[in-house]
């Protein structure tokens, strides 16, 4: 296999973007750009399927894996994937695409250098989920701010400068520190090739520094609690594309950081700080739940809900229990797709409406039932329904965490009574109840592309709900592999 | 003398400053002829440079005061060149205020060759001359709006400061003369006693010297002043070109003779360093006239290339250089975009003057937009790398501290960065900008937003480049 199959998937969204930069922009053009845009998100999505129909899952070991010299005798290029990241990228092509179909209702404005923004923004994520080197990793990670920074601040919403700024700033105070770590391996190990320093080990006096400088980049970026302000701003001012993008992959590059850097390369510290973890997972779960029950900015609720699932996948991954890690990862997966459609749902209404307070909605069911139904879906997905992809996350994730620590195995599912409450009360208050506000009536249902969008998010929901195999499949040799390596390490204490 | 060869730039360039000034005092309406001949002058003598000198052992002349290596022949190059773009590129500038005089590249000539000489020098008493020579043509650059009150009092304001710190300078010399008995680099370290306090005084003295001339916290008060009423071609040069040749006399003084004192200058420069990367980043932030800001951000940018100065290896001072290359580089494309800020023959330098500039200039605006974020050191930009390599250096060295606050203070710096970008993209629009900027002022804006954003496709070429220095 000589074809650079990785090296295309991160290119081609940035070729596109390069391409939709000399093509100009008049409003007929605007059409074509988006079509140019889809279409090479789309390639994209199947190239990344076509990835994993090739890829092998019987072998924890880094496939289609790429190396060049790229600073001499300094860093490699090198990406390639495993278990753990491929699904990463799946979910990455396969979002991108809607986000571009979504733009049709909301932006109106500068269309084509949104679209640019998002191309880039798809090359940096992907890069981010198959760099195999430190520094390419920190790279995509912080190259990632400049379009969402732009997308926040020129398509937002009215306060979206202090939005802007604040999601800015916070992520890139913690990712400074993680420069230092990762100038500081370096220096320790003389290479930052992650393959390499998984099999040489980090030498132990200094993995605790390490492990929080890497935990401070992450924390801000899962957003665990109490570095979680900037995550329910910059939802509620970024434009409906801009939230799907952040809520369903850039929140997931940091729970994929703590899999594979701060248990795969710190597996000392990583024990040494698990109860700070289970607390601020704990902290989050409970704490942001019951601040979500009180939100009356639909966006705002499911930003704070984003943080409490991210609770649970924090919490899951430092189970280091099978059940656990591979929860969190379907957990990932699946709050990438449910919350995409819950912002979505915001979206169609806020389209419409341009309101996005709970209180100006209610009693729209019989209005737009078609909306209705899906976001109903949608609810129970987030609230984990059996038969809804959250469901497997979360059940595998408590089951993995009851296995490590019983009580915050009780607290975090007291958690779910909480986020079952706010889901449905937040449903219940839109959906049913009476037709106070009679603008609604003129209110129409999912138009083609909103109901293309949400179906197809709506279809893998269900699927992985009820057959959840072939995700699993794809990460149990990892993961078990990575927990060998972590219990092999930890007794060897390197 | 089979060597003087060596020194063919330097001879070449006195006697086409000589040339020029007498064609210029002949020939009336000259301006236009010495501006183009000057810049052949600095294009010829990068040429030599690069000829004669590139690729030799280290030798020295005249009677070891000045040494020609792999380091003074880069950074020679890289002033000319500087120096070459920015004369290009002002010409514009200089026409809309009527100061478009023959005087204009004759100086900026003569300070190039006081640079050249304190690159080269390896002699306490050549070093100051260099010194002297080039300062003496900045003070009447900063003036050379002389009807401008602004320009006249950044060029007083810059002579009296600036002839305090030489005057400093000359006392730190004194001292190190009175306790090795000479003023010989090589002569200094073989005479060096560690014990000799005093000594460390005269170190400290002249480390003054050249932090005032580098404009490193606390010595930095005159930039923001200076910078903001000299003429925008000259803060342009001001910004760049003398920042070379400080930092390589920074270099050699530390270096050369002292080496073996580290332990005392060491903390020095650590305290120099994290000033300037402190208080540049967050005294920027309340800025309202791009040019003070920019002396801001100058003031931090060197903050970074003294850290890796002060990390005491071959490393650090080889990301020193590739540092001021890469900002170099970042403000040739600044102040291109502040050259087009320009309405009417009158050019504007406020930050709100950038308002909405996406919409009306938009390819200005995202020019300017990578050019800061580069400046901010986010990835994959040149000034990302640039940054890379100093807190490389800086943490083999274990020097934690500085690394941390170093790289904490380019959050705050962001913040501005991001301010300005705030401002041209999301804020409201107002009146267009002239469009006509001529070319080379255009060029010099492509080329450097160009060679920022693809800097990360061939980031060794750089690092081979510099990788032949080798002082230590």
């Amino acid at each position: 296999m000589n074809f650079p199959i990785l090296s295309s998937l991160i290119l081609l969204p940035s070729i596109g973007a390069l391409f939709l930069f000399f093509t100009k922009s008049d409003k007929k053009n605007n059409f074509t750009g988006k079509y140019v845009a889809l279409f090479t998100s789309a390639v994209n999505f199947f190239l990344s399927v076509y990835l994993w129909i090739l890829f092998d899952p019987t072998t924890s070991d880094f496939q289609f894996v790429e190396e060049r010299i790229w600073i001499k005798d300094l860093i490699n290029y090198k990406v390639g994937v495993d278990g753990i990241s491929i699904l990463f990228i799946l979910l990455t092509t396969f979002i991108t695409p809607l986000c571009i179909v979504s733009v049709n209702n909301s932006i109106k404005d500068r269309l084509s250098e949104f679209l640019i923004a998002v191309l880039i923004m798809e090359s940096f994520m992907i890069g981010v989920f198959c760099s195999l080197d430190l520094v390419i990793f920190y790279l995509f990670f912080e190259a990632g701010l400049i379009p969402m920074f732009l997308i926040i601040g020129i398509w937002g919403g009215a306060r979206r400068v202090y939005s802007a700024f604040k999601f800015f700033l916070y992520t890139l105070l913690g990712s400074v520190l993680m420069l230092v770590a990762i100038i500081t391996i370096y220096w320790l190990n003389g290479t930052t090739d992650v393959v390499e320093l998984y099999n040489s080990g980090i030498d132990i006096k200094y993995q605790n520094l390490l492990w929080l400088a890497f935990f401070s980049s992450f924390a801000v970026k899962t957003p665990m609690w109490p570095v979680h302000t900037w995550l329910p701003d910059a939802h509620v001012e970024a434009p409906t594309a801009g939230s799907v993008l952040l809520a369903a992959i850039l929140l997931k590059m940091a729970g994929y950081g703590f899999i594979r850097f701060s248990l795969g390369l710190f597996p000392v510290a990583s024990e040494i700080f698990t109860p700070l973890v289970y607390t601020l997972s704990v902290i989050a779960i409970i704490f942001t739940s019951l601040i979500a029950l009180m939100q009356e900015d639909m966006k705002k609720l499911i930003a704070y809900s984003s943080v409490a699932h991210m609770g649970y996948v924090t919490l899951g991954i430092f189970t280091i229990q099978q059940q656990g890690i591979e929860g969190s990862i379907i957990q990932m997966i699946s709050h990438g797709l449910v919350s995409a459609a819950l912002f979505l749902c915001v979206g169609v209404v806020y389209d419409r409406m341009h309101s996005r307070l709970i209180n100006s909605y209610g009693g729209i069911v019989s209005i737009i039932p078609k909306y209705s139904i899906l976001f109903m879906l949608f609810t129970l997905a987030a609230l984990g329904l059996p038969g809804t992809s959250g469901f497997v996350g979360e059940f595998l994730i408590l089951m993995g965490a009851f296995k490590d620590n019983f009580l915050v195995a009780v607290i975090a599912s007291l958690g779910v009574i909480i986020g079952a409450a706010y889901m449905l009360w937040l449903y219940k208050r839109v959906v049913f109840g009476k037709l106070i506000n009679t603008d609604l009536k003129q209110m129409f249902d999912l138009n083609r592309s909103e109901l293309f969008i949400l179906s197809c998010l709506a279809v893998p929901t269900l699927f992985f709900g009820f057959y959840p195999d072939p995700l699993i499949n794809t990460i149990e040799v990892s993961i078990s592999d990575l927990i060998d390596q972590y219990n092999f390490k930890l007794a060897s204490k390197t | 003398m089979e060597n003087l060869q060596l020194v063919l730039p330097e001879i070449f360039l006195s006697l086409s400053i000589m040339f020029l000034l007498i064609l210029g005092v002949f020939k009336k309406n000259s301006s236009r002829l010495v501006q183009s001949l000057s810049l052949a002058v600095l294009i010829v003598t990068a040429v030599i440079t690069f000829n004669e000198t590139i690729g030799i052992n280290e030798t020295k002349l005249f009677n070891n005061s000045i040494v020609i290596d792999y380091l003074s022949s880069l950074m020679k190059i890289i002033t000319l060149l500087a120096a070459f773009l920015v004369l290009i590129i002002s010409s514009n500038y200089l026409k809309t205020f009527q100061i478009f005089k023959i005087e204009y590249p004759i100086l900026i000539l003569s300070s190039v060759l006081g640079m050249m000489v304190m690159i080269s020098s390896n002699d306490l008493i050549v070093f100051y001359m260099g010194l002297e020579l080039q300062s003496l043509a900045l003070y009447v650059l900063a003036t050379f709006n002389r009807d401008q009150i602004n320009s006249s009092e950044a060029g007083l304001k810059y002579f009296v400061l600036s002839a305090l710190s030489s005057g400093l300078l000359l006392y730190g010399c004194s001292l190190i003369y009175g306790f090795t008995g000479s003023t010989n680099f090589n002569v200094i370290a073989d005479q060096l006693n560690s014990n000799e306090y005093a000594l460390t005084f005269g170190i400290v003295f002249i480390l003054v010297g050249l932090a005032f001339k580098i404009s490193a916290v606390p010595f930095h008060m005159w930039a923001p002043d200076v910078y903001e009423g000299s003429p925008t071609s000259v803060t342009l040069f001001f910004t760049m070109v003398p920042k070379i040749a400080a930092l390589t006399v920074f270099i050699r003084f530390l270096y050369v003779p002292f080496l073996n004192l580290i332990d005392q200058w060491q903390m020095i420069l650590i305290f120099l360093s994290i000033a300037s990367m402190l208080f540049g980043a967050i005294a920027a932030i309340g800025q309202t006239n791009l040019k003070r800001l920019v002396a801001y951000s100058s003031i931090g940018h060197v903050g970074y290339a003294l850290a890796g100065v002060a990390s005491g290896t071959n490393d650090g001072i080889q990301s020193s250089v590739i540092y001021i290359t890469i900002y170099i580089l970042m403000n040739l494309g600044l102040f291109s975009c502040l050259l087009m800020l320009k309405r009417d023959n009158n050019y504007y330098e406020k930050i709100d003057d950038l308002s909405g500039l996406s919409k009306n200039h938009p390819m200005l605006a995202l020019s300017l937009l990578i050019i800061l974020f580069s400046l901010a050191g986010i990835p994959p930009l040149a000034g990302f790398f640039a940054k890379f390599y100093i807190f490389k250096a800086v943490i083999e060295q274990s020097m934690y501290f500085l690394a941390i606050v170093g790289l904490l203070s380019t959050v705050v710096a962001a913040f501005y960065y991001l301010r300005l970008i705030k401002i041209m993209y999301f804020d409201e629009q107002k009146e267009k900008y002239d469009t006509d900027h001529g070319f080379w002022l255009k060029f010099s804006l492509t080329a450097s937003t160009l060679l920022i954003l693809i800097y990360f496709i061939f980031p060794s070429q750089l690092i081979e480049v510099v990788s032949r220095i080798n002082i230590i």
